[in-house]
């Protein structure tokens, strides 16, 4: 296929699609608890309000404000491009793919931060430094978890990193990844994405001060970093890439899904953690993803 | 199939020391010593080549005593002493944890430079009882609470046990029963002596022992 038709395709994959996951793990919490629950589509209509209204935007605000979701947006949408997806492989790749994609994602954490701060209240401030302070143990989580899929590659390109063998290091990777996903997309054990409570609240804190076009930016970039991860992990753990075209599509189809419901569950059984908790348990995924980097290096040597 | 077997139920090992080193309460790091226990009691099954009614007696002794008594044993003293998680400890869980996944890379490595022979060049018999006996210490330092640096001084012992396993097959296995006679009384008195010192000082935080008093 051309690049001319790769390229929409793939971005349409991603900008339509992802909005879907956020309403499935709600229905899946709303089937856990018995309940109703919102319809699948419901981010999708919230996009579509949010897009008609008009700004609201504070008088000490510089256009940063605005800005920095547009920012973000792009970033989360480039580093999603850069992903292989299963059977279709890559589009943009090149040698160290992997780390623009850690350092894109780093970028749009920074303009939220950023456009958080620009209306100068101290409670965003403390939503900025909770997320970010989070971010450095997700972040090094990521990076030896990539290290881990690079050594047994022996390459930086995403394309061939994803193409894993399945053993003792995939279970500790799946592991290690999940907690990471949970934590960088704000789910359950780490901050609850429902929660509108001044202190315990991590990701909302950023957001509280947008409305119209740049919320709806800033809720559509989390559903695709949400999807992001998801594919992510399944490919980092899953052999997808080795597989024939249809039976791999299949397979990320249905280890996304597993995933969604995965996060699903852990959102519907697990409370979330006292705040002094969050850092071990982000240590231990951190050590997971080191100890999945560990069985690499010495599966490969011996 | 042996080797990775054995490699497997070491990684195992190492696993529950994290585990151990991470956890606040004192019943997850009792039932992490236990599984650690029973997890080494099998080991000899798998070093062994033939079956031998002597070598079944001592793992099965070991599977019983680590796995059950003594975890027993330190629940009771738990409950009598009416102690559920480690208040502030010395050496705060996410630096022993650390400390502890450092050690077991290190311990990992230094094992590749060690002169071993040649069988157990690939195992993971080495860089685990150096790993557990490091958590060993790093509990038995850190923590303030009598019963965990019980738990510490067990899994010290365990990564004493991984040791001897190199030597399965020239030691007579009356030695391990020796020792593991020796640390199921040990922990039995240690439940005696906890009691007591919660009725004499009215807590368990061995800060507190450092000062005489009439």
């Amino acid at each position: 296929m051309s690049l001319l038709w790769d390229l929409p395709l793939r971005l349409a994959f991603w900008l339509l699609l992802a909005p879907l996951v956020p309403g499935l793990i709600n229905r899946i919490k709303a089937w856990v608890a018995g309940r109703r629950g919102p319809p699948l589509l419901q981010l999708y209509y919230d996009l579509a309000r949010l897009w008609r209204k008009q700004v609201v935007m504070s008088s000490l605000a510089s256009p940063g404000f605005i800005l920095g979701p547009a920012v973000a947006w792009v970033a989360v949408v480039v580093a999603a491009l850069l992903l292989p997806l299963g059977p279709a492989g890559t589009v943009l790749g090149f040698s160290g793919d992997a780390l623009a994609l850690v350092y894109l994602l780093a970028l749009a954490r920074f303009a939220t931060a950023w456009a958080a701060m620009e209306t100068g209240s101290a409670f965003e401030g403390m939503g900025v430094v909770r997320e970010v302070s989070f971010a450095v143990l997700a972040e090094g989580s990521i990076l030896s978890a990539l290290l881990a899929l690079g050594v047994q590659s022996h390459s930086l390109a995403l394309n061939q990193m994803l193409a894993p063998t399945v053993g003792t290091g995939s279970a500790l990777l799946a592991a290690g990844l999940f907690t990471v996903l949970l934590a960088e997309n704000c789910r359950v054990p780490f901050d609850d994405p429902n929660t509108h409570l001044e202190l315990t609240m991590i990701h909302e804190v950023m957001v509280l001060d947008h409305s119209g076009p740049p919320l709806a930016a800033i809720l559509h970039g989390a559903s695709v970093k949400l999807l992001l991860f998801s594919v992510l992990l399944v490919q980092a753990v899953l052999p997808v890439a080795n597989l024939p075209a249809p039976a791999a599509a299949a397979l990320l189809a249905g280890g996304v899904l597993g995933v969604v419901v995965g996060i699903g569950l852990v959102e519907s059984l697990i409370a979330r953690l006292a705040f002094r908790k969050v850092p071990l348990l982000l240590t231990t995924a951190f050590l997971l993803c080191l100890f999945a980097l560990l069985v690499a290096w010495k599966g490969g040597a011996g | 199939m042996n080797a990775s077997g054995l490699n497997l139920l070491i990684a195992v090992a190492m696993g529950l020391n994290l585990l151990a080193l991470g956890s606040g309460r004192v019943s997850s790091l009792i039932r992490a010593v236990s599984f650690q226990g029973m997890a080494l009691g099998a080991m000899p099954f798998l070093l062994s080549h033939e079956f031998s009614p002597w070598v079944t007696l001592v793992a099965v002794a070991t599977i019983v005593g680590k796995g059950w008594v003594i975890p027993l044993l330190l629940g009771r003293a738990m409950r009598a002493a009416n102690i559920e998680r480690e208040t502030d400890p010395l050496i705060g869980f996410v630096p022993s944890l650390l400390l502890g996944a450092g050690g077991t890379i290190a311990a990992v490595g230094l094992a590749r430079i060690l002169p071993l022979r040649p069988e157990h060049a690939g195992s993971l018999l080495v860089p685990g009882a150096l790993a557990s006996m490091l958590t060993g210490f790093i509990l038995l330092i850190g923590r303030n609470k009598a019963l965990s640096q019980v738990c510490g001084y067990l899994i010290l012992e365990n990564g004493i046990y991984l040791f001897g396993l190199l030597l399965i097959h020239t030691t007579p296995l009356l030695v391990e029963a020796g020792i593991l006679l020796d640390v199921t009384v040990g922990v039995f008195v240690i439940g005696i002596i906890v009691d007591r010192i919660q009725r004499a000082f009215d807590t368990l935080d061995t800060r507190k022992l450092t000062v005489l008093r009439e």
